[in-house]
């Protein structure tokens, strides 16, 4: 096609303009493939909050709210499972393992639980990542804490620091467990997930702390010390819920139907993938809002684009008629139009790609301390790529009402060069 | 065959009960009897603005369609063409300089000289039938039209005067040979010294390449420069205006 060269050294010509529509193009492509790619790790991310566990059991209730007190330590359960269940239920030939935790108790606002070292061995994470100690070692003794490691940072606090467990979970508790001290020992790994934000100490430890208390409680004159709990039975009557680890998937159904009617007590078993894909649904809509905004930037773009292009036809109807003299048919003209829209979006949205992996490489360890959000720097998605295409089409698209005015001019102009 | 042979050369233009209504206008603009321009004729055609002169040039080349008649251009009916055949054939036969506003702004000036033979074959093999390279041809057409200063050449094309545009755009029109050179009011805005020098230099180039010049004026003083003058109001029987 002659033409094309001509379409190029046109669109030289008018460089600054050119360069203009295609910064506003690239831009909102940066920020439409931004939006989706940390959208999609948003919800990889949550939706594995949890993973590898493949039921929590916790008292009866619904499945979003169990998640939600055993996973992200949001609320209160309305209820415990007793020890005897559990241990009972965790013998069960079809169990691997199990994680138990007692939830109720807080440190600055920091919600404090209470488990066993399985939780280190078997509790797993995003892509079934363990968890992994960057200082110290998991707890041992009964008066041990293990820190997430926001908890760490934001309160400053290094190995061997002593903290105090308030009662409750608010961030300001009057009823404070200072007669036993926790010793820090460990400081976990960033994960990205609520363990971040937890502190963690033995079943025991939180039996201790709570000895001679009734109802919530501390009964005056009846303070016990660390020294003194060490010599009582600190085996636990009662937990908030269970992580439970399956020999065979195949299992989960009918375990979880076990779990569900269960004689002894009311309980309730989930499957934590499918809550969090539930819980998702109900705050995923965020996400959804900004990929719709980012969205209409992207359409915004393109109708500078085609402002761009409506007020160019008409400066350029005396190129359009030399070109007509010397031959070029009418659809020709139209095609350097939409050439120029297309190779505009094309190339707008190259750079915005460009521009986003630039960022994505700046701004991975910034998201990833901050946010807890691991941004891979991969190779683009089916959807991503589905997105630039559509970018490119609506260019195109926006291309063909100036190419159409560009080619009724040529048509009716004729031989005189209207001005 | 026996054709070539013939002492009187075939017509350039024949044209018979033509009719012609732009299709916002009510009236034909254009309804003329009879008109032929034999090959290698220069000729003036003249009448006043608005009389319908750029109208009968844009059927000659075939952007528009006569409504009624028949129009012969080099022996073929190209009212009969189809949209793109016209386009072809304009390519490739008619070289076209307007008024003004002759060249495109971000081409040079040898781009604008070999636009043509972007777009038409033939017109680019006779171009390189005569200079080795489409620059070299262009270049020779533009010192034979005065524009041989080197410094010119690597000028942006809107830094020439409207003298040295008009030049340039009869280069244009002229390279690969066309059989045909329109001129649609080509020195209407050149002062009278350089009005005469320009079509002086037009006719030599369109003698030396064997082409039929149509030059269209409102300006009847021009007319002794030609082997003949077409006033358009006198054979345009579409005398309602507007
Ligand atoms: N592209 C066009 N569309 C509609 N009407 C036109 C167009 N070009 C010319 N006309 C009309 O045709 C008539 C003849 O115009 P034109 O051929 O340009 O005259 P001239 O070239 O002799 O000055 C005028 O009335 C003009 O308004
Ligand atoms: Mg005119």
């Amino acid at each position: 096609m002659p033409i094309l060269p001509l379409a190029l050294k046109s669109l030289l010509n008018r460089r600054f303009s050119a360069l203009l529509t295609l910064l506003s193009i690239a831009l909102s492509v940066t920020l439409l493939v931004g939006v989706e790619r940390i959208r999609m790790e948003a919800y990889n991310s949550f939706t594995n909050t949890v993973s590898g566990t493949d039921l929590i059991i916790g008292a009866r209730s619904g499945q979003v709210q169990l998640l939600l007190y055993s996973v992200f330590h949001i609320g209160t359960p309305t209820n415990n499972l007793s020890w005897e269940s559990y241990q009972e239920l965790a013998a069960d030939r079809r169990v691997a393992w199990t994680i138990p935790i007692s939830l109720g108790d807080s440190h600055q606002g920091y919600p404090v639980i209470g488990t066993n070292q399985d939780y280190f061995r078997h509790f797993r994470f995003g892509d079934k990542r363990q968890l992994e100690l960057a200082k110290g070692r998991p707890f041992d003794g009964v008066h041990e804490a293990v820190l997430g490691a926001e908890v760490a940072a934001k309160l400053g606090y290094q190995m061997d620091d002593a903290i105090i467990v308030a009662h409750g979970a608010g961030k300001v508790s009057f009823t404070q467990h200072d007669n036993q001290p926790f010793k820090v020992v460990g400081i976990l790994r960033r994960t990205g997930t609520p363990v971040d934000h937890t502190v963690h100490i033995p079943l025991e430890g939180i039996e201790a702390i709570h000895l001679g208390w009734i109802g919530g409680r501390p009964m005056p004159g009846r303070q016990i010390t660390a020294e003194q709990a060490l010599n009582k039975d600190l085996t636990p009557n009662n937990i908030t819920a269970a992580f439970v680890g399956l020999e065979s998937k195949l299992g989960v159904f009918h375990f979880q139907r076990k779990v569900n009617g269960y004689r002894q007590e009311p309980l309730t078993a989930i499957l934590p993938g499918v809550a969090l894909q539930e819980l998702w649904r109900l705050i995923g809509m965020v996400e959804k809002a900004l990929l719709t905004i980012s969205g209409f930037v992207v359409v915004v773009g393109i109708v500078g684009l085609l402002t761009a292009l409506l007020t160019g036809i008409d400066g350029r109807r005396r190129e359009m008629a030399i070109l007509r003299s010397v031959g070029a048919r009418p659809y020709q003209i139209a095609a350097l139009i939409i050439g120029e829209a297309g190779f505009l979006t094309l190339l707008g949205a190259l750079l915005g790609m460009a521009l986003l992996y630039i960022l994505l490489l700046a701004g991975q360890p910034l998201a990833e301390a901050w946010l807890g959000l691991y941004l891979p720097v991969s190779a683009p998605t089916l959807m991503e790529l589905a997105l630039l295409g559509g970018v490119v089409l609506a260019g195109l698209l926006a291309g063909i009402i100036p190419a159409w005015r560009a080619y009724r001019n040529s048509l009716a102009d004729g031989m005189s060069i209207r001005l | 065959m026996t054709q070539a042979q013939s002492p009187t050369p075939s017509p350039a233009i024949r044209l018979q009960n033509v009719g012609f209504r732009w299709p916002s206008a009510r009236h034909e603009t254009l309804a003329l009897e009879s008109l032929a321009i034999k090959a290698g004729e220069r000729v003036f055609i003249e009448g006043p603005s608005g009389c319908g002169k750029s109208t009968l040039l844009s059927l000659l080349t075939g952007v528009n369609r006569p409504d009624r008649g028949r129009l012969e251009v080099l022996g073929r009916a190209i009212g009969e063409l189809s949209g793109g055949g016209r386009d072809r054939f304009r390519s490739d036969h008619i070289g076209v300089i307007f008024q003004m506003f002759n060249l495109i702004p971000y081409l040079s000036m040898v781009e604008n000289v070999t636009l043509p033979c972007r777009f038409s074959r033939l017109r680019r093999e006779r171009a390189l039938s005569r200079g080795e390279t489409l620059e070299r041809e262009a270049l020779r057409l533009l010192e034979h039209l005065d524009l041989h200063d080197a410094a010119l050449l690597h000028r942006p094309v809107h830094e020439l005067s409207v003298g040295q545009q008009q030049r340039v755009a009869a280069a244009r029109a002229l390279i690969g040979a066309p059989e045909i050179i329109i001129a649609d009011e080509p020195t209407s805005s050149l002062d009278a010294p350089r009005r005469t020098a320009f079509i002086e230099l037009l006719e030599r180039e369109c003698r030396a390449e064997g082409g039929t010049l149509l030059f269209v004026s409102h300006d009847p003083s021009l007319e002794g420069c030609f082997d003949r003058t077409i006033r358009l109001p006198e054979i345009n029987l579409a005398t309602v205006n507007g």
